[in-house]
């Protein structure tokens, strides 16, 4: 059996080798849903982050009990329950967000990258490694959101974090902050991240 | 009457101007995922209507007779340990999330289990998506809608009922098969297409999702165009 990578090596991975969203295409709906201003996404990126480090901890601290067939029946009640705390302390602390981001913070349960890091990480190894891999994935997954959430801020509306940017003669780009604006911009970001993995992996071939 | 025109606005705008794919981005992995091939995509849009009226009826049925407030059930249990007007308070909503998702998930085990024994065509068609849609987003999404239509109404005469509902997660799901059926169309012809490498994949998918999604704005305001016509 192959060496499983350590705590440090996981959180490193997590947030631009395997970058949940662009390089794995995981957890797209809230990706698209609440990047049409910076201050939603960053919420949500906390939030996800909240939950896939309790979620990950709690599964690899429990992965000797689980049996193979019932494991995603108890990851996703996992989730659920943290889903369920971090829902209801968003409603308490920041009322006005939680209307914001609607049912795109119950609908984290199913979020793929949840499942996804418990299924790769949390259960096979300690709390440790899985503390860092839940660090490093939310970190990435933070900044795809935040990259998203400026463009579409920043062309839609001229402002960023509600302060204004871009001059008065700059025109809003309404489109961008609508749904269709979400899908060009991702689109177009996960070309350029293509691009840039194509350009990076021929260079040391020229080199030689 | 009113009634009958209350569902039919409900069912267009879930199939249609609120498009679960194009506007509420529920679903978004199976449209990237799976729409290559337009049978594939007709047995994955049918595979999700089915288990997203189960999940409906499901969620609508505990929602509004064990978790909200003063709902029969609970309050009929409770009110063996405590008094009757504190039983009749009794608000469970708290739990909702995790029932959702276990019934979700232990129903489309059920169903899968069960198609598999009996009818062998009908799994072959569809059955193998099924394991593949108990995490989608799109059935949450229609029981957490069902939900919000339940618990957050003041008037409890407004609360939806159970055709209400259903006609949200029939027309639900019609929607999403409409999505994914025509993004499978264009995706055939795509790869006929020379498409720049780097959009190769997910990226040209997103692009014309975003143009999908431009044409499904022209729907907007339709709904309460037919309204003012009508009423």
């Amino acid at each position: 059996m192959s060496k499983l990578p350590t705590a440090s090596e996981r959180f490193i991975q997590g947030i631009l080798p395997e970058n949940p969203v662009y390089r794995q295409l995981l957890g797209l709906c809230p990706t698209l849903a609440v990047t049409n201003g910076l201050k939603p996404a960053l919420t949500m990126a906390m939030a996800v982050g909240m939950v896939l480090l309790c979620a990950n901890v709690i599964i690899s601290l429990i992965r000797g009990l689980l049996k193979p067939h019932l494991r995603i029946v108890a990851f996703t009640l996992t989730i659920a329950t943290f889903v369920t705390i971090v829902d209801r302390a968003l409603s308490a602390y920041m009322y006005p967000m939680s209307k914001t981001l609607g049912p795109y913070i119950p609908l984290i349960i199913v979020n793929c990258i949840i499942i996804c890091r418990c299924e790769v990480c949390a259960s096979r190894q300690g709390p440790l490694a899985a503390a860092g891999d839940a660090l490093g994935q939310s970190l990435g997954f933070g900044l795809a959101l935040a990259s998203i959430a400026m463009v579409r801020e920043l062309l839609g509306t001229g402002m960023l974090l509600g302060i204004p940017i871009l001059p008065d003669v700059w025109p809003p780009w309404v489109i961008m902050v609508l749904p269709p604006g979400a899908f060009l911009t991702f689109g177009l970001l996960l070309a350029g991240v293509n691009w840039i993995r194509a350009w990076r992996s021929n260079q040391p071939q020229r080199g030689n | 009457m009113a009634y009958l025109f209350d569902i039919f606005l409900i069912a267009l705008g879930a199939a249609l101007i609120n498009n679960f794919v194009f506007y509420y981005f529920v679903g978004i992995c199976p449209f990237i995922g799976v729409s290559r091939q337009v049978d594939m995509a007709v047995g994955m849009g049918s595979a999700v209507t089915f288990v997203m009226i189960i999940a409906v009826f499901i969620s609508w049925t505990i929602t509004s007779l064990v978790l909200v407030q003063g709902a029969p059930v609970s309050s009929w249990v409770a009110g063996f340990f405590m008094a009757k007007e504190q039983a009749a308070k009794i608000d469970l909503t708290i739990l909702s999330y995790i029932v959702y998702i276990f019934s979700i998930s232990s129903s489309v085990q059920f169903v899968e289990m069960y198609m598999r024994k009996f009818y062998p065509p009908l799994y072959k068609s569809f059955g193998v998506f099924l394991p593949l849609i108990t995490t989608n987003c799109a059935i949450l999404f229609a029981c957490l809608t069902v939900m919000s239509k339940i618990v957050g109404v003041e008037n409890p005469a407004e609360a939806w009922d159970l055709g209400r509902a259903l006609a949200l997660g029939i027309f639900g799901g019609v929607g999403f098969t409409i999505a994914i059926v025509i993004m499978a169309g264009i995706r055939e012809e795509l790869d006929l297409c020379d498409i720049p490498a780097p959009f190769k994949g997910a990226a040209i998918t997103l692009i014309v999702g975003g143009i999908l999604s431009m044409a499904f704005m022209g729907f907007v305001g339709v709904d309460s165009g037919i309204r003012t016509a009508l009423m």
